[in-house]
C-alpha cells in the first residue's frame, strides 16, 4: 500500500525525478533551513543534495550574493554530527568555493575536522580545506598538512598527497618542503598511498634529472605494489629515455621490458605502450611487446583489445612487419561487435597485409560501413588511399568501393577525405583516370557541397579533355549549369570552355553552350561565359593556351597590392601585369601531401599559401629600405636561406638572395652568439670577377648577444652580356667589435675593427627563374612557338638513374615540373621531363627534356623554348 | 602526429558522468577546462550519448577523447581520459565506480533508485577522483568511506524485487551448505 502510493505521487511530480526540474529560488530559500537548531540531518540532507544536483547541472547559474548566503547558512551544518550530511557539507563547500565569496571563513572549522579523532572526516575535510586555501593561509596549515602525508590512515595520507599536488600548482615553493614527508609515504603498504605519494614526489623533483634518476632506479628494484604506481614508473622512465636520448641501452628500458612479466594487466599494456612509442627501436626489440599484445587481442574484455589493437595499430605504420606476426589474431577481429575495434583491426591489416588479401578485406568492411562514425570512415578512406598508392594494380576493387562510399550518406569531412583520395589516386596512376573521373562525375551530380564540386569541375577541366573521349563529360558539367548555384555554375562554365580551347571536335558544341549561358542571372557566370565565348571564336591556339587553359600564374596578394598601387597612383601607362610578382606555388594545385600517414586526422596544410607570404613579406621588408624604393617589383626571393658559416662558430650568418629585373639584393641574416661582445655596423663585402658590380652595402647598425640582425649587400647585373648571369662572390663579414658585460649587455666605448671570412655566395641560373606551373604543357608549348627554341643533346654520365637526372635537372634550372612528369614510372628506360618557369623581365620559358637510360649514365636531349632568344640561351648553357 | 609519450603525471581523468536514458546528465564532474561552459559539456553528452547509447562496446574514441562507458537499464556510466591516456586505467576508474554504485544501490542500478539515493552516490564519485587524480579504486573501501549503512533504510522502502532476490540469496546460500555438508 505503501508502495503503491509512493509511486502516485511521483508519477504526478513528473518522470520520477525529484530533482526534476529544480527552481533556484526555492532550493535557495530552503537552505535557510540549515539555520534552525537543532538540525534536521534528513532534512538538510535533502536539501544540501537538492543544492548540490542544482550545481552539478550547471543550468541555473548562481550569483556569488546568494551563493555566499547559502554557503553561510551552510556552515551552520558543522554542529551536526550525522556523518553523511557532514560529508556533502564537505562537497558542498567545495563546489561553491569558485563561487562564493569570503569561503574561508571556514579554514578553522576544517582544521578542526582535520586534526580530530574521526578518521572518516579527515580526508574529506583535507580536501576541501585545500580547494579554499591560498598561499598565505597555506603556511599555517603547512605543519598539519606534513603529518596528515604521514599519518597511518590511508585516507588522510592520500587526501594529503593529492591535495599537496593540486596545491603546487600555485605554491610550488611551499609544497616543495614536504619531500622528505612524501619520501616516507612511498613506502607506505597502501598502493593508493603509494601511488599518490610517487606522483608527488616527481612532481616536486621533475626539474631535476639526477634526482627523477635516483628515483626510478631505486623504485624499480624495491618493488611497489600499486599497478599505478609502477604505470607511473613507466612513463616517467620512458621520458627519462627520451629526454637523455640513451634508447634501448639503459638501464630504464631493462625495466620497462622487465614489466613485460608483472601480473596486472595495466602495467603490461603500459610498458608494452611505452615500448612501441620510444623512438628508434628496432621491429626485433619490440618482439616481446608485440606477442603481449597479441594475447590481448583474444582478451574477453573489449577494453583490452581495443588498446592492444589501437597499440598494434601504431607499430603497423612504422614496422609493419613486426605486425605479421599477429595477422590471425586481427582478422579474427574483424567482425568484433565493438565497430571502432574492428575498424582498428581492418586499417592495421591493410597495412600489414599482401596484395592478395585486399579483395577479401575490402569486402569485410563493406559489411560494416554504415555502423561506424565518420572519423573512422575518414581512417578507412585514408588507408584505402595509402594501400592503392602501394598496390596500383588493385586499383578497379578501391575505386569501386570509394564510389560506394561516395554514395552513402555522410559528413563534408567524410566525403571530402573520399574525394582526395581519388583525386590522390588518378593523379599517381593514370590506369585509374577515367575510373576516377567517371565516379566523380556521378557523385557532382547529386553534390550538397559547393566546395566539393567546385573542386570536381576544375579537375574535370583540367583531365576531362585529355582522355580519349572527353566528349561524355560534357554533359555532366552542363547539367550543372542548368541545377546548380552561381559558384558551382561559374566552375562549370570554365570548365566547360576547356574543353572548347583543347578539343578541336567540341569547339563548336562547346560555343553553343557556353553562348545559352551568357543569359545566366548571375553575373560571375555571365562574365565568364561571354569572356570565353569571345576567347575561343578567336580560334587561336596560343589565345586559348594562354586566357583558358593555364591562366593567370600571378600572386593573389602581390595583384591586390600591385592594383591598389596603381590606383593610387593614377598614370597613363597602362596597368603592366609583368610588374605582378608570380605566385610561388601553383594556385590551382592543392593536392594533399601523399605518403601522410593514414590515421593522421588533419586538414591539408595550408602550405601553398605560406608560400605566397612569404615572398610578400620580403617585399614589404624590403620595400620600406629607401635604397630599395626604386629597384622596381621583386621578381624572386631565393627559398632555401644558405648557411655562410659552420653550424656553432662565434657568428652565424644564412644569404637569402632576392632577384629584380635588374639588380639583386643579398640579405644576410646575422647572429652573434659571442655574449661579451656587441658587434657595430656589421657588412657583409662581396667581391666577384663575373661582371656584377657592388653598388651599396646597407649595414646592420649595431648586432647584440643573440639577436639576429639583416644587413643587406646591392648588386647591378651585367648588362652588356644578356646570357651572363651566372657568377660566385667571395664574401667578408666586416664589423667593429666593442667588449661588454656579458650580464647587463653594457657595452665599452671604444671598439675595434674585425673581419671574419665567410662561405662564397653562388648565383645561379635558379635564381633568375620562377616556377610556374602550367596545368596544359602541350598548350602553352604551342603558345610560346619555336621562334627561340633551341635543342642541345647532353651525356650526363654522373647520374645513374633517371629519378637522379630528373631531380637534378629541377634543381639546375629551378623550373617548376608540369604534368606530374617529375615522377618517374617504375621500370622504364627514358622519361620525358615538362619543365615551365617565367625569366628574370617576364619572359616565359618552356623546357622539355627527353630522357633516356644508357649503359655509360643518362642521356639528354633538351628542347627549350622561350618568348626571349637570351633565355633560350642561358637555360640550355646551365646544364653542361 | 603528436607525440605518444604521456608525461607522467596523476592526472589521468578528464570527467566522468552518469547520463540517463534519454541522455541526460544526472551528474557529471569535469575534471579540466576542455569544456570550459556547461553548455559545450552538454552539447559533448549528448553527441557521446548517441554514439553509445545503442551499442554496449564499452570503449570508443569521440572527439580525440578516449571514453570508456558502461550501462545498466536506464543508466549509462562514462569515464573520460586523454586520447593517449592507458585505457585500462580508465576501463579501471570506470569498474571501481560502477560497482560502488551498484553495491550503493544493492545490485539495483536504476534511475530511480540512484536519485533516491542520489547524496550517497554524490560522494562515492567524490571518493574515487579528486581533481582528475584517482583516489581510490577499491570499491569496498569507497562504499566503507561512503558508510551508507545498510540497514539503515526500512523495509518498506526496499523494493520488492530486492526483497525477493535476498531472500533468494539466503535459499541459494542454504542449498550450498546443505550441498558442501554432503560432499563432506
Amino acid at each position: 500500500m505503501h508502495m503503491l502510493r509512493r509511486d502516485k505521487k511521483e508519477e504526478e511530480e513528473g518522470g520520477g525525478n525529484p530533482f526534476n526540474n529544480l527552481d533556484k529560488t526555492t532550493v535557495l530559500q530552503e537552505a535557510r533551513l540549515f539555520n534552525e537548531t537543532p538540525i534536521n540531518p534528513r532534512k538538510c540532507g535533502m536539501i544540501l543534495t537538492k543544492l548540490l544536483y542544482m550545481i552539478n547541472q550547471g543550468d541555473q547559474t548562481i550569483g556569488s550574493t546568494e551563493a555566499t548566503e547559502a554557503f553561510f547558512a551552510m556552515t551552520k551544518l558543522f554542529q551536526s554530527k550525522d556523518p553523511t550530511l557532514r560529508r556533502l557539507m564537505y562537497m558542498g563547500i567545495k563546489d561553491m568555493s569558485k563561487i562564493a565569496n569570503d569561503v574561508i571563513i571556514v579554514t578553522s572549522s576544517l582544521m578542526k575536522d582535520m586534526t580530530g579523532r574521526d578518521d572518516q572526516f579527515r580526508g574529506p575535510a583535507i580536501r576541501a580545506l585545500c580547494s579554499i586555501t591560498d598561499t598565505t593561509m597555506l603556511q599555517s596549515i603547512e605543519r598539519y598538512m606534513k603529518q596528515a602525508i604521514v599519518d597511518k590512515c590511508h585516507a588522510v595520507a592520500s587526501a594529503a598527497l593529492v591535495s599537496s599536488l593540486h596545491l603546487s600548482k600555485t605554491s610550488m615553493d611551499i609544497t616543495k618542503r614536504w619531500v622528505n614527508e612524501a619520501q616516507e609515504a612511498v613506502s607506505s603498504d597502501n598502493i593508493m598511498v603509494q601511488y599518490h605519494a610517487l606522483g608527488l614526489l616527481h612532481h616536486l623533483r621533475k626539474h631535476d634529472k639526477l634526482a627523477v634518476t635516483k628515483l626510478v632506479s631505486r623504485f624499480s628494484k624495491h618493488s611497489l605494489k600499486s599497478p599505478y604506481a609502477y604505470c607511473l614508473l613507466i612513463r616517467i622512465a620512458s621520458k627519462l629515455i627520451e629526454d637523455e636520448d640513451t634508447g634501448t641501452e639503459s638501464q630504464m628500458y631493462d625495466f620497462i621490458e622487465s614489466c613485460l612479466r608483472h601480473k596486472s594487466e595495466i602495467v603490461i599494456y603500459e610498458a608494452a605502450h611505452a615500448m612501441i612509442n620510444m623512438k628508434g627501436v628496432t621491429a626485433k626489440e619490440l618482439a616481446p611487446a608485440v606477442s603481449v599484445l597479441q594475447l590481448f587481442c583474444s582478451s574477453p574484455k573489449p577494453t583490452l583489445r581495443f588498446a592492444a589493437v589501437r597499440t598494434l595499430n601504431r607499430v603497423a605504420m612504422k614496422h609493419p612487419a613486426a605486425v605479421t606476426a599477429c595477422n590471425l589474431d586481427l582478422e579474427n577481429l574483424i567482425t568484433d561487435s565493438n565497430r571502432s575495434i574492428a575498424t582498428l583491426a581492418i586499417t592495421t591489416l591493410l597495412k600489414t597485409g599482401s596484395e592478395s588479401s585486399v579483395d577479401r578485406l575490402m569486402k569485410q568492411i563493406s559489411s560494416f560501413m554504415s555502423e561506424i562514425s565518420d572519423e573512422f570512415k575518414i581512417v578507412v578512406v585514408q588507408a584505402i588511399q595509402s594501400l592503392c598508392l602501394k598496390y596500383p594494380r588493385k586499383h578497379g576493387v578501391m575505386m569501386n568501393f570509394l564510389s560506394s562510399m561516395l554514395r552513402e550518406e555522410g559528413g563534408f569531412e567524410y566525403k571530402k577525405a573520399i574525394v582526395d583520395s581519388i583525386i590522390t589516386i588518378i593523379e599517381d596512376n593514370s590506369e585509374a583516370k577515367e575510373a576516377g573521373l567517371a565516379h566523380l562525375c556521378e557523385f557532382i551530380e547529386d553534390c550538397e557541397h559547393t566546395v566539393l564540386a567546385t573542386r570536381i569541375l576544375h579537375l574535370l577541366g583540367r583531365e576531362g579533355p585529355r582522355t580519349p573521349t572527353p566528349s561524355k563529360y560534357i554533359r555532366f558539367i552542363y547539367n550543372r549549369v542548368i541545377l546548380e548555384n552561381a559558384a558551382v555554375r561559374a566552375a562549370a562554365v570554365t570548365a566547360m570552355a576547356k574543353f572548347g580551347a583543347h578539343c578541336d571536335e567540341l569547339l563548336d558544341s562547346c560555343v553553343v553552350l557556353l553562348e545559352r549561358c551568357e543569359l545566366d542571372s548571375d553575373d560571375e557566370v555571365r562574365d565568364r561565359a561571354t569572356f570565353y565565348v569571345r576567347v575561343l571564336k578567336e580560334r587561336q591556339k596560343a589565345l586559348n593556351s594562354a586566357y583558358i587553359l593555364n591562366g593567370l600564374q600571378v600572386s593573389v596578394v602581390g595583384l591586390e597590392r600591385a592594383l591598389h598601387h596603381y590606383t593610387l597612383e593614377p598614370s597613363d601607362k597602362p596597368f603592366d601585369m609583368k610588374t605582378v610578382p608570380l605566385a610561388t606555388q601553383p594556385i590551382t594545385e592543392q593536392r594533399t601531401t601523399p605518403g601522410k600517414e593514414p590515421g593522421d586526422i588533419s586538414t591539408s596544410k595550408p602550405s601553398d599559401k605560406l608560400a605566397s607570404s612569404r615572398q610578400d613579406v620580403y617585399a614589404e621588408q624590403l620595400s620600406a629600405i629607401p635604397e630599395f624604393a626604386n629597384l622596381g617589383p621583386l621578381f624572386k626571393s631565393s627559398s632555401i636561406p644558405v648557411e655562410l658559416t659552420e653550424s656553432e662558430t662565434e657568428y652565424v650568418v644564412r644569404c637569402i638572395k632576392h632577384t629584380y629585373s635588374r639588380y639583386m639584393v643579398f640579405q644576410f641574416d646575422c647572429t652573434n652568439t659571442l655574449n661579451d661582445q656587441v658587434l657595430e655596423k656589421v657588412t657583409v663585402a662581396m667581391e666577384s670577377s663575373d661582371g656584377f658590380d657592388v653598388m651599396k652595402y646597407i649595414p646592420c647598425a649595431s648586432l647584440p648577444y643573440d639577436t639576429p640582425g639583416t644587413a643587406y649587400t646591392l648588386v647591378r647585373l651585367p648588362e652588356d652580356d644578356p646570357t651572363n648571369v651566372t657568377g660566385t662572390f667571395s664574401c667578408t663579414l666586416k664589423f667593429i667589435v666593442k667588449d661588454c658585460d656579458p650580464n647587463t649587455g653594457e657595452a665599452d666605448d671604444e671598439g675595434y675593427d674585425d673581419e671574419y671570412v665567410l662561405e662564397d655566395v653562388d648565383v645561379v641560373v635558379g635564381d633568375h627563374v620562377q616556377k610556374v606551373m602550367k596545368p596544359n604543357f602541350g598548350a602553352s608549348w604551342d603558345e610560346v612557338g619555336p621562334d627561340n627554341e633551341l635543342e642541345d643533346t647532353f651525356a650526363l654520365s654522373t647520374m645513374k638513374t633517371l629519378e637522379d637526372a630528373v631531380k637534378n635537372i629541377i634543381q639546375y634550372l629551378g623550373l617548376q615540373p608540369c604534368e606530374r612528369s617529375d615522377k618517374v614510372p617504375e621500370g622504364k628506360s627514358s622519361h620525358t621531363l615538362y619543365l615551365a618557369g617565367v625569366f628574370r623581365g617576364g619572359h616565359d620559358a618552356l623546357v622539355r627534356s627527353k630522357l633516356a637510360m644508357t649503359d655509360s649514365g643518362v642521356t639528354m636531349q633538351l628542347t627549350v623554348r622561350s618568348t626571349d632568344p637570351n633565355v633560350s640561351d642561358v637555360l640550355v648553357s646551365a646544364i653542361g | 602526429m603528436d607525440s605518444h609519450i604521456l608525461e607522467p603525471s596523476l592526472y589521468s581523468v578528464k570527467a566522468i558522468m552518469i547520463l540517463d536514458n534519454d541522455g541526460n546528465r544526472l551528474m557529471a564532474k569535469y575534471y579540466d577546462d576542455q569544456f570550459p561552459s556547461t553548455k559545450e559539456q552538454k552539447t559533448f553528452e549528448k553527441n557521446l550519448f548517441s554514439k553509445t547509447h545503442r551499442a554496449n562496446a564499452e570503449i570508443i574514441m569521440f572527439e580525440g577523447l578516449t571514453c570508456v562507458y558502461r550501462s545498466n537499464v536506464d543508466l549509462f556510466f562514462y569515464v573520460v581520459g586523454s586520447v593517449n591516456e592507458n585505457e585500462l586505467i580508465l576501463a579501471s576508474v570506470l569498474n571501481a565506480f560502477y560497482e560502488a554504485v551498484s553495491q550503493i544501490l544493492r545490485r539495483n542500478i536504476e534511475k530511480r533508485a540512484l536519485l533516491e539515493n542520489l547524496d550517497a552516490i554524490f560522494l562515492a564519485m567524490d571518493e574515487i577522483c579528486d581533481g582528475g587524480i584517482i583516489l581510490d579504486c577499491d570499491t569496498s573501501s569507497i562504499v566503507s568511506k561512503v558508510a551508507v549503512k545498510s540497514d539503515d533504510i526500512p523495509i518498506g522502502e526496499q523494493t520488492v524485487s530486492q526483497q525477493i532476490k535476498s531472500k533468494l540469496e539466503v535459499i541459494q546460500t542454504a542449498k550450498d551448505q546443505i550441498k558442501w555438508s554432503l560432499l563432506k
